[in-house]
């Protein structure tokens, strides 16, 4: 089959690879019918995913039909139209069991790279280095599904691709990322990064009944979808200092819940951003959290700091002091993206949302090099590509 | 006085029979109590406290005797692991796999087949260096119905080891601690030390990973794996 194979930083090319086959029971094996390109990925293209190894296959939201199931699987058959979160979940250990599937137990088989890294190991991703697992992705025309009892979700009739695909992460990952900032009537939330995930985080807030959402970016055309399709008041950080902004149009409290959906690789314009890049670069730093700093020197006096961007190492110059003096509550990880898929496939089912409103490219997986690099450097005014494998 | 180093100080004064009593109660709490058990036994020899706890005073002297023997000839690199993990079952679902120890090369890499001769005793066959393998027969020591599981491998072992398994209820609906406790006393020489290394890299691991593979198997009927699947690799 055709794949989109990681060969090194901004190295990535369509392969010809061997078909994937059931290794387990517990395995489904998925004919590709969309499948995108995130953020998360761009951290993996531009070469700060460690335990990367060339050929490893990319991709991570992706859906399909069923082309073979193991034999253990009894609640899927051939031909059924699915969704696959991009977390690899058991379904059965402790946090499965507590609705805390990015942090499952049991799917990880190099579970001992990432306890010697966090302590603990979370839940094995697709496509996502071999720290969480080492899974073949999903920008390809097949791809083994491992627990695809619990990690394929049947997408009932009359509903598009495009509509339901991003309930595989960014759609949960904004939703998540609302979630975590424990909105309340008359709140006002700040999300740094108007990019697929932030607009989703936007977009939900509303829904969880934020008052006010304020979009962070330096994009105009992200500005511009973030203030028109998810009503979001917008901030362009390079035309105004993001900090004083907030304050002004917050009274002088600051928002009562800031969203970093920006991540590792925030883009940044002061010292303490040069400063990273430098450490970053030389590898000194794993992760350059400018948005992150803003994030918590913006929030209001006893808000909440959610974090939906990746973040993989260690970083410098957090502000510790002021999230303690502030008192703030944070929460973060992975997204538990099983909880949330029948909820959210419901609120598209009744017309609340159409996700299919951040994509901009629609390309043929042959071409998903060029979908990186249009999405890497925003040219085209790229927000979100769908590949289509076969087209 | 050879056991001086694993009894407690105010065990000292107290020989012979009763401190072998008093010995066998402070090992069995040991091995079921909730502190690490390789900090407690020190520098004393797991399987000097299983047999002890199994079969009294007396033949926990001949193991004493026996490593002090060891000891002296330079012999004894024992190598000791701990390691607890908590799995999502039962305690009763748990004994019963482990019971029977032809499931044990299911989820214990080097271990390539184990036979079940009788209600105690075992056959076991295990990877060594270079293709080859090793062999020893091991009897079960101490054997309680869903708390506890202790072995000893017999005389003529090629790799002379013991071990126990415990499985604890944790709190309410939160599954079981596994608990296993391994000793492997190589034997000398160059085989003796590639042995060493083989169950010696870090033991740690290994027996963890072991542990997290017994835990995978009975909470998902699986051991996730990617060896099979594709790459883009030449
Ligand atoms: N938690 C999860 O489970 C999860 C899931 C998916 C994605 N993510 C992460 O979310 C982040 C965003 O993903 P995406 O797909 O939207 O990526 P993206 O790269 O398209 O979007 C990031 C946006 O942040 C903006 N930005 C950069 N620096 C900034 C700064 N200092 N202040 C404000 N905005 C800034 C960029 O201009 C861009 O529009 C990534 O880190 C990704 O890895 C996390
Ligand atoms: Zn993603
Ligand atoms: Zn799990």
């Amino acid at each position: 089959m055709k794949a989109l194979c990681w060969h090194g930083a901004n190295d990535v090319r369509v392969d010809t690879v061997p078909d994937p086959k059931i290794i387990n029971p517990r395995d489904a094996i998925i004919k590709i019918t969309s499948t995108a390109i995130c953020g998360s990925d761009l951290h993996i293209y531009d070469g700060y995913i460690p335990t990367m190894q060339s050929g490893d296959i990319l991709g991570h939201e992706f859906m399909g039909e069923v082309v073979e199931v193991g034999s253990a699987i009894n609640n899927l058959k051939i031909g059924d139209r699915v969704v696959i979160p991009f977390t690899i979940s058991c379904g059965s250990c402790f946090f499965c069991n507590r609705d805390l599937w990015s942090l499952c137990d049991n799917s990880n088989p190099n579970a001992w790279m990432a306890e010697k890294m966090y302590g603990h190991s979370p839940a094995a991703l697709f496509g996502y280095s071999h720290l969480f697992g080492g899974y073949a992705g999903g920008q390809a025309e097949y791809a083994r599904v491992p627990f695809a009892d619990v990690g394929a979700m049947k997408i009932p009739d009359g509903l598009t691709d495009d509509q339901v695909l991003f309930l595989t992460d960014i759609f949960p990952t904004g939703y998540m990322a609302a979630e975590n900032c424990d909105i309340e009537p008359g709140d006002i939330v700040a999300v740094w990064g108007c990019g697929p995930v932030g607009q989703f985080a936007i977009k939900s807030a509303y829904m969880l009944g934020a008052e006010r959402v304020i979009g962070i970016d330096r994009i105009p055309e992200r500005l511009q979808m973030a203030k028109e399709k998810c009503n979001a008041e917008i901030i362009n950080y390079e035309e105004v200092d993001a900090g004083e902004a907030l304050k002004e149009m917050t009274g002088g409290r600051g928002p009562d819940a800031c969203i970093d959906a920006v991540g590792m690789e925030a883009h940044g314009t002061g010292p303490d951003s040069f400063y990273d890049q430098v450490k970053q670069a030389v590898r000194l730093e794993t992760d350059r959290p400018t948005a992150l700093r803003q994030v918590i020197v913006a929030a209001r006096k006893g808000g909440h700091v959610s974090i939906a961007g990746v973040y993989g190492g260690f970083l410098d110059k957090i502000p510790m002091g002021a999230a303690f003096n502030k008192g703030l509550t944070f929460k973060m990880g992975q997204t538990h993206v099983h909880k949330y898929l029948r909820p959210l496939l419901e609120r598209i089912q009744n017309g609340e949302i159409d996700p299919s409103f951040v994509i901009t490219h629609r390309l043929p997986l042959q071409e998903a090099p060029h979908g990186y690099e249009i999405f890497k450097k925003k040219k085209d005014s790229c927000i979100k590509v769908v590949l289509k494998p076969g087209g | 006085m050879e056991s001086s180093d694993i009894t407690n100080p105010q065990d000292q004064q107290s020989q012979s029979g009763s401190s072998n009593l008093s010995d066998t109660e402070r090992w069995g709490s040991l091995i079921g109590g909730g502190a690490l058990v390789l900090m407690g036994l020190r520098q004393g020899s797991l399987r000097g406290a299983l047999t002890a706890i199994a079969g009294g005073g007396l033949i926990y002297h001949g193991a004493t005797a026996q490593s002090s023997i060891q000891e002296k000839v330079g012999m004894n690199q024992s190598i000791k692991v701990e390691k607890t993990v908590t799995i999502n079952k039962s305690p009763e679902e748990l004994y019963r796999f482990w019971h029977n120890f032809e499931n044990l090369p299911t989820f214990m890499k080097h271990l390539k087949y184990v036979r079940v001769i009788n209600q105690t005793r075992s056959h076991w066959i295990a990877n060594a260096p270079m293709g080859s393998s090793v062999e020893w027969d091991a009897d079960i020591v101490n054997d309680q119905e869903n708390k506890l599981i202790a072995w000893t491998s017999v005389e003529g072992a090629d790799v002379d080891n013991s071990g126990f398994v415990r499985f604890t209820p944790t709190a309410s609906g939160r599954g079981t601690e596994v608990k296993v406790v391994i000793e492997y006393n190589p034997p000398g020489g160059a085989v003796g030390s590639a042995i060493a290394k083989l169950f010696g890299e870090e033991p740690e691991q290994q027996a963890g990973d072991d542990l997290r593979r017994f835990k995978q198997l009975m909470e998902t009927g699986e051991i996730p794996t990617t060896e099979g699947q594709p790459s883009g690799r030449k």
